[in-house]
């Protein structure tokens, strides 16, 4: 089986991971022909194929001893529920859209006229949900034990060091991203974004029902930022980012003296001295320059484009404001791919380098 | 004259003063008293008498936001257990967390303690995922979901802020990882951009030693500072604003129209 796990292994390599992640996650939301992944049966299979590879992996030295730290056990857990979630909301959404299609009402409409005692159906079914989830957490806690480990040195630091799990997702983006952008600024941005969502959605259906067809923007949207752009990350920073924050393939072992190769260039740095064969100038407002143009074209131009062909619907539906307001959260989101791309694709560091300030893009 | 028939023990109690003093109402055998029942109950009350049906389905619910809310209920309690032993100094902190598994009868407190924390993280997200996918945003309940945004955030510092709170290795660097992102702030962090423009004469005005990381860990590094402060924001600050939060969101669900469904 060494063939297998050198060929997972070599895909969980972050280019062609999160390449294959985001052409399976357009596919499995749009293209109309492998809806079936959203049937029983289809999950069915999903779910055998993700546990057999769980119980295969823990066969393995490497594997078990990152999946089996106490801390990592929730996020395995996680992914199985986060999974079905989805499934389980498309599925509704889908099933839904058929009844729509043929002009029904949404399923959950014909229980929603019908009103029921809170006592006893609502108590008792909190009640259930407590004790299974008591049940649940007791014996979850007798048989692993909460980490601790040596007691806190500050003369001592732990190679990896890593964030608690729900963060880890900001710290892979300090690969690509400079603190202040990766810690502060996109984090405040995706609570922004997330509360400005019902003010700047202009869809009014779907309110109260699943739907997929209803919301297909939306869904994606918050899909690829949820389940691409927030949970892949917390597994490649879990499970793949070891010593150094070197990258490690599931089965790889987390070699210390791993060698990367770093050759990571400024776009000024290719501008000035690859292209024109100059030395960097000194002012940082010439050197930079062709940066900060292409970072205000970004966020200037595309919303002016996009406003006047693709995304004209919206930008008449949601008025100036709004449109602005969604196009710049947008455009931020897409940043972290981008920025993940030029990385790998063209070793670029920094688009915006401005060390003397501590403003780096 | 016949004696009165006898009654038993259970019935005697529920018509005492004392259960009625408590319980106004009869047994909930008819709709009449089952109505009481959650109106007359200062828990149960935060439910209106009757839900829509379709509110009521597993599939649609998931159960997220009720889950929620029960782990945050266990982990007050299993904290308050917990304070009792720990005392949040870096020279006792990491002992008694060890005492806590060696001393402490039945000591799985820590456990339930952490593993219902990382629970809570999860049925937040599963429940913010349940909310986006039916739509349940829009309005007439757009400031709720944003009082849910918040805490989310809540959450996720709750546990970040307990994360230390054992001083071993794994806290101290998690949360020293964690920390020198708040060193980037811009204009607060004293390697954040625009803090050199912040100077007066050669004098710059944001530093290690007051900036945006100072302030949260009472010091330049992961010390004892930071563990008490650590200790208070877990313990009482933000457990406090998530409560009166989430008196706000479930508040706001009874007056928009109870669990969301379609209109």
């Amino acid at each position: 089986m060494q063939w297998f796990k050198s060929a997972v292994d070599w895909l969980c390599n972050p280019p062609i991971l999160f390449t294959l992640i985001f052409i399976l996650f357009f596919v499995a939301f749009l293209w109309r022909r492998v809806f079936w992944i959203w049937t029983p049966r289809a999950a069915l299979i999903l779910f055998g194929l993700g546990a057999a590879f769980v119980a295969f992996g823990i066969t393995d030295p490497n594997f078990r001893l990152i999946v089996s730290k106490p801390d990592n056990v929730p996020i395995v857990g996680m992914l199985f529920l986060v999974g079905f979630f989805t499934w389980l909301s498309m599925y509704l959404g889908l099933k839904n859209d058929e009844r729509l299609a043929k002009s029904l009402p949404p399923e959950e409409k014909l229980e929603s006229e019908i009103k029921i005692l809170v006592w006893p159906d609502l108590v008792y079914t909190e009640m259930l949900c407590m004790i299974l989830w008591s049940v649940l957490l007791i014996v979850w806690s007798i048989y692993l034990k909460a980490p601790i480990e040596e007691p806190a040195n500050p003369a001592k630091t732990p190679n990896p060091s890593k964030a608690p799990w729900y963060f880890l997702g900001l710290q892979e983006m300090l690969v690509y991203y400079d603190p202040w952008i990766a810690g502060v600024l996109l984090p405040g941005l995706i609570i922004v974004g997330l509360m400005a969502l019902p003010y700047i959605d202009p869809n009014k259906k779907g309110n109260g029902y699943y739907t997929f067809f209803e919301r297909k923007w939306e869904i994606l949207t918050f899909q690829f930022g949820f389940l691409v752009l927030w949970v892949m990350m917390i597994i490649t920073g879990t499970f793949f980012r070891g010593p150094n924050q070197n990258f490690f393939g599931p089965f790889e072992h987390w070699d210390v003296h791993k060698l990367v190769p770093l050759s990571n260039i400024n776009l000024s740095e290719v501008i000035w001295v690859k292209l024109f064969n100059v030395g960097l100038p000194t002012n940082w407002l010439v050197r930079e320059s062709f940066g900060i143009l292409l970072v205000v074209a970004y966020f200037a131009l595309i919303p002016m484009l996009l406003g006047r062909t693709l995304f004209r619907p919206f930008f008449e539906k949601m008025g100036m404001v709004r449109y602005q307001i969604l196009i710049f959260l947008l455009l931020c989101m897409v940043s972290l791919p981008i920025k993940m791309y030029l990385r790998w694709l063209f070793n670029m560091h920094y688009v915006v380098a401005i060390p003397e300030y501590f403003f780096n893009i | 004259m016949a004696a009165p028939p006898k009654k038993s023990l259970f019935t005697q109690i529920r018509e005492g003063q004392v259960w009625n003093s408590i319980f106004r109402h009869g047994p909930p055998d008819n709709t009449r008293n089952r109505s009481l029942a959650v109106l007359t109950n200062v828990f149960l009350h935060l439910h209106p008498v009757k839900v829509r049906k379709s509110g009521l389905r597993l599939k649609y619910t998931w159960c997220a936001g009720g889950t929620t809310f029960f782990l945050f209920l266990v982990e007050t309690i299993t904290g308050l257990l917990l304070m009792f032993y720990y005392r949040p100094t870096s020279e006792y902190a990491f002992s008694d967390i060890l005492d806590l598994r060696s001393q402490v009868p039945l000591g799985i407190m820590r456990e339930i303690h952490r593993w219902g924390a990382h629970a809570m993280v999860i049925a937040v997200w599963l429940h913010m995922l349940r909310v986006f996918m039916t739509g349940s945003y829009k309005p007439p309940r757009e400031f709720n979901w944003n009082i849910g945004v918040l805490l989310l955030v809540l959450t996720l510092l709750l546990s970040f802020t307990g994360y230390l709170l054992p001083w071993d290795q794994l806290a101290m660097w998690a949360v020293t990882v964690g920390s020198n992102m708040a060193r980037a702030t811009p204009f607060l962090g004293n390697e954040g951009p625009g803090a050199a423009l912040l100077r007066v004469g050669d004098i710059s005005l944001v530093h290690a030693g007051d900036d945006a990381r100072f302030a949260l860990l009472a010091g330049r590094f992961v010390g004892s500072g930071a563990l008490l402060r650590f200790y208070v924001l877990h313990c009482v600050g933000i457990p406090l604003v998530a409560a009166v939060l989430m008196a706000v969101h479930f508040w706001r669900v009874r007056k928009d129209g109870g669990i969301s469904g379609p209109l």
